[in-house]
């Protein structure tokens, strides 16, 4: 691509890896969260693949997305086993004043973002792990069409 | 800490499996010997979780889990069902016991046949996720979440059948893939359905306020074939044969077992949710279904040349006794004394048959894994004396082509007796049918041994000789099993069968789970 597409793309990658973060991060109190969230900071890699092409160095890169795949995955459910001393799935952190623990008061909602309990981090979890499964499946796209015409 | 295993073990038994799935690829970093006692680790104790939910649901009559409350118990905090609810009863336990005792056998046989292939890690978290969607499915109380975890179990199916990825076993996958997206379809827009009408997704909240109105009638259609087209009954077949073909050998004696969690939701359906509606139009139709299966399933045996083929549409027949037993339970459900004189026995034998089907159809499964294994061919013409140099093998598939073939005393025998007796008394043709099917199976069973296991030794066959013995031994757990159901059918119809059958009548305990 031209130095123009590259430089522009360069300098997106980060409000747009930010917009990610931010829709993570408010998941619990608008629209979206570790989904759509993490779909987004995906599209930041499409965007710097689509730019720069592939080099011979990120088939590795691969490998190190399906990492952070797993561990995404495994925090997801470590934070449900959290509660297992009620049961499973159950909000441990929810109103007890630790992180994300404030209690929120009945009636439209101010938008504080120290509620939601589990949720918040769950939605990180969820935010890493899409990130991580949808840069490497476009990755492991690539490669192979790459593979294909070589 | 034993308490705490009682208590949860509804959450374990899907959990754990599905958090060992995420963890294989890490634990795989430290060495394959670490991630296969890890799978053997999770497999296992996922298995305790389903016997530990057995025993407390017989004890206590079915038991519901509720995810994210405070106390399990509590699913209607304002009068209403709204969570997440597990809700597990003698059967829903059963079929989590059939199911986690294959996924035993299958990974431990998996570990040396499909070992120096590529990509064991992704095998051995699909087989994880396999098991976990199988738990999910058959003890999950919502009707949305059973569409996700049957979702859950087709994608990673999908994946294991196109484990070898190219030609056939790709197309087959894409097929299998396909068709499980339709069913699972009809699934979503039934549940829509029902949602939109009563405002509730809970098995047992809708099975209370249903009204059996048009559109009830409409859900019912769709799950009904959505659900008999993934336990693989004639006319919604056209996966099985290609799906158990294609797949590794291990992946299609598990499939088996996936197919069955289609049948127990078939089930859950056809006697809870719409329990109340007119049953013996339900009830002709699984027969109808059931009768189909077999006849159709065991002609297109006959002449298969392919040894996994060949046990897939027999897999397709043997679907149809267990539609045949439960559907004849279903369609006297409305008349008690005939419930009571054949009707109850038709259903203990449909569902000993699913327990004996998951170990027989395992067992000749896993055998023809060994014969590919080490004649390196599927098809049984190029195939040839492979008894000289594969005793164990040989016998082994002897109990297991005996026992599907209906005689004592392997368990495939004592299941189809109880289901001839209590049919016959329902209609006499059905029965005759159903044990002319049994003399062909055994018939298509006759060719593949003297075709495959008689006859000179074939000198082309490099690598012949016996199997390893970490492949034999899972082979003769299923084979032990086989002979033990046989010798004792009374003592598992009493311990096992009679409280799943009897979960299965109760709607109202159902109900009065959660309500």
């Amino acid at each position: 691509m031209s130095a123009i597409v590259k430089t522009v793309s360069a300098f997106m990658t980060v409000p747009m890896m930010i917009f990610g973060l931010y829709v993570i991060l408010h998941g619990h109190l608008t629209p979206g969260g570790g989904f759509p969230g993490g779909a987004v900071m995906a599209t930041a890699v499409a965007m710097l693949i689509a730019a720069f092409g592939l080099s011979q160095s990120d088939a590795r890169k691969k490998d190190a997305f399906s990492l952070f795949e797993s561990i995404g995955l495994l925090a997801f459910i470590a934070m449900a086993f959290v509660g297992l001393q009620s049961t499973f799935f159950a909000n441990v952190l929810a109103g007890h004043g630790w992180i994300f623990g404030s209690s929120v008061s009945y009636g439209p909602n101010p938008g504080y973002l120290e509620t939601g309990g589990v949720i918040p981090i769950m939605n990180f979890a969820v935010g890493i792990e899409v990130f991580a499964a949808l840069s490497a499946v476009m990755l492991a796209i690539m490669l192979h069409r790459r593979e294909k015409h070589d | 800490m034993a308490v705490l295993f009682y208590q949860h073990s509804a959450a374990f038994a899907v959990a754990v499996p599905l958090a060992a799935a995420f963890a294989v690829p890490l634990v795989a970093k430290l060495g394959k010997a670490a991630r296969n006692a890890f799978v053997v680790l999770a497999v296992v104790f996922t298995q305790i979780m389903s016997w530990l939910m057995f025993q407390r649901s017989s004890a206590e009559g079915g038991f519901i889990y509720t995810l994210g409350a405070s106390v399990p118990s509590l699913a209607s905090p304002a009068g209403f069902p709204v969570r997440i609810v597990l809700h597990i009863d003698a059967l829903s336990a059963f079929m989590a016991v059939i199911s986690t005792t294959l996924a035993f056998v299958v990974s431990v046989y998996s570990f040396r046949y499909m070992k120096g292939r590529k990509s064991l890690d992704k095998y051995f978290a699909l087989l994880l996720v396999m098991t976990a969607g199988m738990t999910g499915l058959v003890t999950t109380g919502d009707l949305f979440n059973m569409f996700v975890f049957l979702e859950l179990l087709s994608v990673s199916s999908a994946g294991m059948i196109g484990y070898y990825g190219k030609g056939e076993s790709a197309e087959a996958a894409f097929k299998y893939m396909t068709v499980s997206s339709i069913g699972a379809l009809m699934v979503l827009f039934a549940a829509g359905m029902l949602y939109s009408q009563y405002n509730l997704l809970n098995i047992a909240g809708l099975a209370d306020a249903i009204q059996f109105s048009f559109i009830d009638r409409i859900a019912l259609v769709l799950l009904f074939a959505a659900f008999a087209l993934k336990c693989g009954a004639v006319p919604m077949h056209m996966w099985v044969s290609d799906s158990y073909g294609e797949a590794p050998a291990p992946v299609s004696a598990f499939l088996v077992v996936a197919s069955q969690a289609g049948l127990y939701a078939l089930f859950r359906i056809a006697f809870t949710l719409f329990g109340g509606l007119s049953a013996a139009v339900m009830g002709w139709g699984m027969i109808t279904l059931g009768m189909l299966s077999m006849f159709i399933g065991v002609t297109m045996a006959m002449f298969q040349k392919d040894i996994k083929r060949l046990m897939a549409y027999h897999a397709v027949s043997q679907t149809g006794y267990m539609l045949l037993g439960i559907g004849v339970g279903l369609a006297v459900l409305s008349s008690p004394v005939a419930l009571e004189t054949f009707g109850i026995s038709a259903m203990e034998g449909g569902l000993f048959h699913v327990i004996n089907h998951a170990l027989y159809k395992g067992l000749l499964f896993l055998t023809a894994g060994a014969v590919i294994y080490r004649a390196g061919t599927r098809n049984l013409n190029n195939m040839s004396g492979l008894a000289h140099s594969m005793p164990v093998t040989t016998v082994l598939f002897i109990i297991g082509a005996l026992s599907i073939a209906g005689l004592p005393p392997f368990n495939g025998f004592a299941s189809k007796i109880v289901i001839y007796e209590s049919v016959f008394m329902f209609n006499p043709l059905l029965s005759v049918i159903a044990m002319l099917v049994s003399i062909l199976t055994l018939a298509s069973f006759v060719k593949v041994f003297y075709s495959a296991f008689t006859g000179p030794a074939d000198r082309s066959i490099k690598k012949a000789g016996e199997v390893p013995a970490v492949m034999w031994i899972p082979m003769g757990i299923l084979a032990v099993l086989i002979i033990a159901f046989g010798l004792a059918p009374d003592t598992v119809m009493n311990l096992f069968v009679r409280p799943a059958v009897h979960a299965l009548l109760n709607q109202a305990g159902y109900i009065g789970g959660v309500i």
